[in-house]
């Protein structure tokens, strides 16, 4: 979903970045205090333990803004004391970092008679599998790129959209390398 | 750190049993601390109670928080070691606040201890509870909340290690009651180090060898140095003096910069930005090459960034990587500290056998005296009413003869007319809140410098409102007898805001004067200190020697022309070739330039 164009100087550019960081007190409200602080968006985010061993968490946003504010995102989260290392998965200036990433969502549909066919007809074609089912309702689990889920939702809107619950973006190198 | 602290560091990697309290005591020793400024409370009691058993610390009680704060940021900056500061949790925390914001802006490097309640009643909104860490996670370096006593010793020594390392700054050790009360292992620093927090110091020499390169070609050259410099230690000025004998190029400083290179020196620019010099800010607009270190680019120093020294190709040197294409792009960045590149870039213009364009740097130097010839300082004096930059010139004139003379301010009209008028020749004789702009900043500063040197000669050169902010500490001043002089410029307005609504409301002088001044002279005499008063030019000069001949704190009440502006000036908004000399000048501020503070 993401362009890859070089663009000029004051566009908007959306970016997902992961920070690796000490798993410790505090450590979340001080990545999400910064782009508060200095007013950087945040389109989602995820984080969780990934290495209990070395007590590290994986932190993953999706933030928006000039390439000049990305490049001070990247560099004010290393300067946090408990930071390992930050990686842009969008890096335009070396195509070669490029990651995957994917995002899940619980959908919850409800409704009777010829939507509730279409609307599992529609699931089936984007791979989403229904975790609970009553007579009235669908709960659908989907994973994939947020724009894919992003068309889900809005196919399933007409068809008795009740609920969306998203993960953010989950990311990571391709090839055998660690970020 | 000495011999005898080097050894007890040693014998303390065993780990030993004792109170959270003990702990934090013995890792100030460990630590090498001598001084600490604090306020007691509830929840630091037990820390309290080890202190008072111990030798070898000595305790400065202030008066409120804040003074604390500002006392171990003079006591830092004048001696280059941490300041350590121990307050109580709730409103002792809180007021700790704007010192740590202050410590922050200009990276200045504080150990601040708070107490906090139980940990069984964090959470509980109990008796003075307040989330300090939460208050102060945006205003610290880092900070922490230890809940265990075994992590305690760990925690005081990385809170050293981060405080005084890389960029310096501000660190925040909560530490809960009952966590002063319980008994864990101690551990010595030396067994100590942060797993993840690794800053970078060591320059790139690649790209040493092209700024080297950049410096060697090119024409227009001008140092624009901050504060960089003076936290990396006095050999980092040393080194910045050999690069100028070097290369003969300019130097000018921020505010938080001056003192590294000496004011005497024919290659001394004066300061640059808001309220720097003609020729510095012409320099910086019209040169080829701008080599910034340790400086930030500040809006101060910048003006419309867009019109900042459009020419110019840009060398930045800092030890935070972020501050590199912040605000300005440059051409190339160089993370490192301070010393240690200035090192490398001396030694690859030796061994290159690198020459400066000496005939392009004549013409250079000679358009900079043509700069220097506007005499952009200069003012009208008067017989009959003492001017500000007089009086500040005289007390510069019968002090300049001490190499002893270290000088703190507050905020406003007064820091700039110091900043311009007095000249330092060594660093850390300089303590003036710079990215905060805090009033009442330069009283409690200087107790903590004086603190650190009790034989120099301290002046704080000070506004009558902004010293109103933290009167009390005259207190703690003659608690400790610490013979402080607080020279107040008393133009009975919050002068730059005055200034301010002159040049940009249309002189609608809204609640910046104040009608009910003390009488500091009164005022000295309550708080047991001595109180002068100067009214007229003429009897200045021997109030000023009466003031530095008595060994005790002084407030020197100086009135001044309350209606006085401070020149030159680049409006908000406007560039460096865009300044304002004198009142006459009257340049036309956009509305763009008015919504800029």
């Amino acid at each position: 979903m993401h362009d890859t164009k070089v663009r000029p100087a004051s566009e908007i550019e959306r970016h997902t970045l992961t920070v690796l960081v000490d798993n410790e007190a505090g450590v979340l409200a001080r990545v999400v205090g910064l782009f508060s602080g200095r007013g950087y968006n945040i389109e989602s985010l995820t984080v969780a333990e990934v290495d209990p061993m070395a007590r590290t968490s994986r932190i993953t946003i999706v933030t928006t803004g000039t390439p000049e504010v990305i490049e001070q995102i990247e560099a004010q989260l290393r300067r946090l004391v408990p930071t390992h290392k930050v990686t842009n998965w969008t890096d335009t200036k070396n195509g070669a970092k490029a990651g995957i990433e994917r995002e899940m969502a619980l959908i919850k549909v409800a409704g009777t008679g010829e939507k509730r066919v279409e609307a599992l007809r529609m699931a089936d074609a984007f791979r989403a599998r229904p975790v609970d089912t009553t007579h009235s309702s669908f709960v659908f689990e989907i994973t994939g790129a947020p724009a894919k889920i992003d068309s889900f939702v809005e196919l399933m809107r007409p068809l008795g959209l009740v609920d969306v619950s998203r993960t953010g973006v989950a990311a990571i190198s391709r090839g055998p390398e660690a970020m | 750190m000495d011999k005898d602290n080097s050894l007890q560091a040693l014998a303390t990697e065993a780990a030993q049993t004792m109170t959270g309290a003990q702990m934090v005591i013995r890792a100030l020793k460990d630590q090498g601390v001598t001084h600490i400024f604090g306020y007691p409370g509830g929840a630091v009691l037990p820390i309290y109670d080890a202190l008072f058993k111990v030798e070898g610390i000595t305790h400065v009680l202030v008066r409120h928080e804040q003074g604390a704060v500002h006392a171990a940021e003079g006591y830092a900056r004048s001696t280059g070691k941490p300041g350590v500061v121990l307050v109580t949790s709730g409103p002792g925390a809180t007021n700790a606040v704007t010192g740590l914001t202050d410590a922050l802006m200009d990276s200045i490097p504080l150990i601040v201890l708070t107490g906090q309640v139980p940990t069984h009643l964090i959470g509980t909104d109990a008796f003075q509870e307040c989330d300090t860490v939460g208050i102060t996670r945006p205003c610290t370096k880092h900070n922490w909340l230890v809940k265990d006593v075994n992590e305690l010793s760990r925690v005081l020594h990385e809170a050293f290690e981060i405080a005084t390392t890389g960029r310096p700054g501000p660190v925040v050790v909560d530490i809960p009651k009952d966590v002063q009360f319980q008994n864990g292992s101690y551990h010595g620093p030396q067994a100590i180090h942060h797993r993840t927090y690794r800053p970078k110091t060591d320059p790139d020499l690649s790209a040493i060898v092209k700024a080297v390169e950049m410096m060697a070609a090119a024409k227009r050259p001008i140092f624009y140095t901050g504060g960089g410099i003076i936290n990396s230690g006095p050999e980092a000025a040393k080194l910045l003096r050999e690069l100028v004998d070097l290369t003969g190029f300019p130097v000018t400083s921020t505010l938080m910069g001056l003192g590294a290179f000496p004011a005497s020196r024919p290659e001394w620019m004066g300061l640059v930005g808001m309220h720097g010099t003609w020729e510095a800010n012409h320099a910086m607009h019209d040169c080829d090459l701008m080599i910034c270190l340790g400086a930030r680019f500040d809006d101060r120093v910048t003006g419309k960034v867009s019109a900042f020294s459009p020419k110019s190709k840009k060398i930045h040197l800092d030890i935070d990587a972020s501050q590199i294409n912040k605000i300005v792009r440059v051409d190339l960045g160089i993370v490192a500290d301070a010393t240690k590149a200035l090192r490398e870039i001396i030694r690859f213009w030796k061994t290159q056998k690198h020459k400066v364009q000496a005939a392009a740097l004549k013409d250079w130097w000679a358009q900079i005296d043509q700069w220097r010839g506007k005499k952009s300082l200069s003012y009208r004096n008067s017989d009959t009413i003492i001017k500000p930059q007089y009086a500040i010139d005289r007390l510069y004139e019968l002090t300049r003869h001490r190499d002893d003379v270290f000088v703190t301010t507050e905020v406003g009209q007064h820091q700039m007319w110091a900043a311009q008028r007095f000249h330092f020749q060594q660093p850390n004789h300089w303590m003036t809140s710079g990215g905060l702009g805090t009033m009442g900043y330069g009283l409690p500063a200087a107790v903590g410098v004086q603190v650190a040197h009790p034989d120099a000669l301290v002046i704080d050169i000070a506004g009558e409102a902004s010293v109103q902010m933290t009167m009390q500490e005259m207190s703690t001043a003659m608690q400790y007898d610490l013979p402080i002089k607080i020279f107040i410029l008393n133009n009975e307005y919050m002068g730059m805001v005055r200034q301010w609504q002159e040049i940009l409301h249309g002189g609608r002088y809204s609640h910046s004067y104040s009608e009910a001044l003390p009488d500091f002279v009164k005022m000295a005499d309550a708080f047991g200190c001595v109180g002068l008063r100067a009214t007229k030019p003429s009897e200045l000069d021997g109030k000023i020697q009466e003031m530095l001949s008595v060994r005790r704190p002084v407030l020197f009440d100086c009135r001044v022309d309350p209606t006085e502006n401070c020149y030159p000036m680049i409006p908000s908004g406007g560039a460096h070739n865009e300044m304002l000399l004198s009142p006459d000048d009257g340049g036309e501020i956009s509305e763009a330039g008015k919504m800029l503070v």
